[in-house]
């Protein structure tokens, strides 16, 4: 350990220069943390919503209905007290069982819960019905849940907002090293160290991956937290490729910034400018699907929507392996040609 | 010179537009060599320099470092050169000692030799402290220490005694003499005339893209055959006495003390001691500063 390698050394100034920057950390971590946190508390009331049920009674129908875990009980001694509920439009609805016989009070107020709640008690009673009588049914219904519960909320928000966190850190900090190293004259200086040029960018490099996998841990982790509720797919690995493909090709838009760039200032004006329509327009924040076809057509040129999308992909949705090869030929396509164009940009010194 | 030539600078040029920053520039210096390249501001030593180091392409000329030629860069010659820069090139937020940590490993060499250094150009104590924290004069021992922590056997040194204070001046003088014991060689460059005088073997003279004159300091000084300054407070003597010694070419009177210009010191200092006339008497000869204006016709200004 006396004597590190160059590529250690300089990855260790790095990580050194950045975690002693609290300006950097803050936009690293706890400014896209604030957006995670403050989507996913929003989006918790309406995407882990269940139906309130006043409930009069017990029964094999009641038990049952607690059993589907999507509604929410409100107990009432007397079916009068529980009436009285619904009128109001307190609940929805409620369930009595006495006995055998099951009954059912709705508002008519609104019409979708209604629905919702004759449709969810008479399945039940269906069911109860088939288990006592021991009589198979004639026909069968075979419904499985697509894919739309997992675009809600949490779900959706988490790849989104690590996706553009990776992107901004990565661009941002590409461009802003190699300004000040260009200004600072380190660059210079590196160029008069028995070193290559490879040494000095893959320990960049690989400080930008470091830097996004602990926000990968960190946003993830979070989101993971049972009040949030996030459930990854069982495929959620395969998303490892598409965020280092990512990670890497927006460091080489941040080279690209940081060859164009001869202040700082200038490469943060850069770097927003390229960051921050790719955000709102790469279903960062809102579904890109529920968005007009020629800005779905037009995401279709950043990276950024490849990344969010290859995330989305595995970290919720379960796609298989064959779901790779799109964003991850988008992303290397980037990084290599936008790492040509900063390789040919690219001066020791201004 | 018997010994073999470190650096071989062969009538480099070097333009930016129409301004001829360096100007046809040749010379050598020999390994050990303490070199001193010496001019006002733009005179073009840090482009002379920095295409010696390898920075820069000359548009025409030729350079040999250590043998080889520094451009394109040549990563075998790199770890037996050493170079400050002119502005101080440092990590973001890293202290001292890991800078210098930083480029020993950059080198290959152990970090052990980070404390050697620090404790070579007095920076022990502010091992810790950061570089944005560090004073001026405390970087620019910082940035020599950078160039000398892979033990390289040629030394570049870009003003490396600006922004110091007198103190710390002398002491980087002995460090520098330090390293020269060592066997380095050393090219420097600097404002202050008289440190070149102190430090140097020999001194190039630049001005305008050009090197005016190159010899050792006291080989230049001798050749301007300029006259000796006796400096008397003011009524010791009276301007008509002063003229009558021998050897007097000029006296001269300000408000607080009278001059008087001769190449014949000697006696004149005998007849004043003879008079008892020695109280808080200076004697000025000639500096690099008179060879300066002697070359150009200009005052030298740093
Ligand atoms: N990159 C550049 N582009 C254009 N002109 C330059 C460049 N570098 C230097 N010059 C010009 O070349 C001339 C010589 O500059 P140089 O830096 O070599 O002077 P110097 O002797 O080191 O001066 P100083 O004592 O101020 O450091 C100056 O007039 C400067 O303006
Ligand atoms: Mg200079």
């Amino acid at each position: 350990m006396s004597r590190p390698s160059a590529f250690k050394s300089l990855a260790a100034a790095a990580v050194k220069g950045y975690v002693r920057d609290k300006a950097t950390l803050f936009f690293t971590f706890f400014f896209p943390l604030m957006f995670l946190l403050v989507f996913g508390l929003i989006f918790q009331d309406t995407g882990t919503d269940k139906i309130k049920l006043g409930v009069v009674g017990d029964g094999p129908v009641i038990s049952a209905l607690e059993k589907t875990g999507t509604v929410e009980f409100e107990r009432f001694d007397s079916m009068d007290a529980a009436v009285t509920k619904v009128r109001d439009g307190d609940l929805p609805g409620l369930v009595a069982q006495n006995g055998d016989k099951v009954t059912v009070r709705y508002a008519q107020s609104d019409q979708t819960r209604a629905a919702m709640v004759q449709g969810l008690v008479g399945g039940v009673v269906d069911k109860v019905n088939v288990q006592v009588t021991g009589q198979a049914p004639r026909f069968s219904v075979d419904s499985t849940n697509v894919e739309d519960q997992s675009l809600k909320g949490i779900q959706y928000i988490t790849p989104g907002i690590l996706s553009w966190a990776v992107a901004a850190s990565a661009v941002f900090g590409a461009a802003l090293t190699l300004v000040t190293w260009r200004k600072k004259q380190v660059l210079r200086r590196l160029r008069l160290a028995p070193i290559n040029a490879s040494t000095v960018l893959s320990a960049r490099v690989a400080v930008t991956i470091g830097v996004a996998v602990v926000q990968a841990v960190i946003f993830v982790g979070l989101a993971l937290l049972p009040i949030f509720g996030l459930k990854l797919s069982g495929t959620w690995y395969l998303s490892i490729p598409v965020f280092l493909l990512g990670t890497v090709a927006f460091f080489a838009i941040g080279m690209l910034v940081g060859a164009f760039a001869k202040t700082e200032d200038a490469a943060v004006g850069a770097a927003n400018i390229v960051v921050l329509p790719m955000a709102f327009l790469s279903g960062t924040f809102f579904p890109i699907d529920n968005a007009p076809g020629w800005l779905k057509a037009v995401s279709n040129v950043f990276p950024l929507r490849h990344m969010n999308d290859g995330m989305l992909n595995f970290l919720v949705r379960g796609k298989g392996a064959e779901a790779l090869l799109l964003p991850c030929g988008v992303l290397l396509g980037f990084t290599v040609v936008v790492g040509f164009i900063a390789s040919r940009v690219f001066s020791w010194e201004d | 010179m018997s010994e073999t030539a470190a650096i071989a600078v062969d009538d480099i040029r070097k333009s930016y537009g129409d301004l001829k920053a360096v100007d046809g520039v040749s010379f050598t210096v020999a390994e050990g060599e303490f070199f001193g390249i010496l001019g006002p501001n733009g005179a073009g030593k840090t482009t002379t320099l920095e295409i010696i180091e390898g920075l820069r392409e000359p548009d025409s000329g030729s350079v040999t470092l250590l043998g080889r030629s520094p451009w394109p860069r040549d990563v075998e010659l790199l770890p037996r050169i050493g170079v400050q820069l002119q502005a101080s090139a440092f990590f973001d937020k890293l202290t001292a000692r890991e800078q210098l940590e930083t480029f020993a490993a950059l080198y290959g060499v152990t970090a052990a030799r980070a404390g050697e250094v620090l404790e070579l150009v007095g920076l022990t104590d502010k091992a810790e402290t950061r570089e944005d924290k560090l004073s001026g004069g405390q970087r620019q021992r910082l940035s020599i220490a950078c160039a000398l922590v892979h033990e390289p056997d040629v030394v570049f040194l870009d003003e490396p005694t600006a922004a110091l204070d007198p103190q710390a001046r002398r002491n980087l003088w002995d460090v520098l003499r330090a390293i020269q014991e060592r066997g380095k060689t050393i090219v420097y460059t600097t404002h202050y005339l008289d440190e070149a005088e102190i430090l140097c073997d020999r001194v190039a003279i630049m001005d305008r893209g050009r090197i005016l004159a190159m010899d050792p300091p006291a080989t230049l000084v001798r050749g301007l055959d300029a006259a000796t300054h006796v400096i008397l407070e003011k009524g010791a003597l009276t301007e008509a006495e002063a003229r009558e010694f021998a050897g007097v070419e000029e006296v001269h009177t300000d408000e607080v003390s009278l001059t008087i210009s001769t190449r014949q010191p000697a006696p004149v200092l005998a007849a004043l001691a003879e008079r008892g006339r020695l109280d808080g008497l200076q004697v000025r000869t000639a500096t690099l500063e008179d060879v300066f204006l002697d070359l150009t016709g200009r005052e030298y200004r740093a």
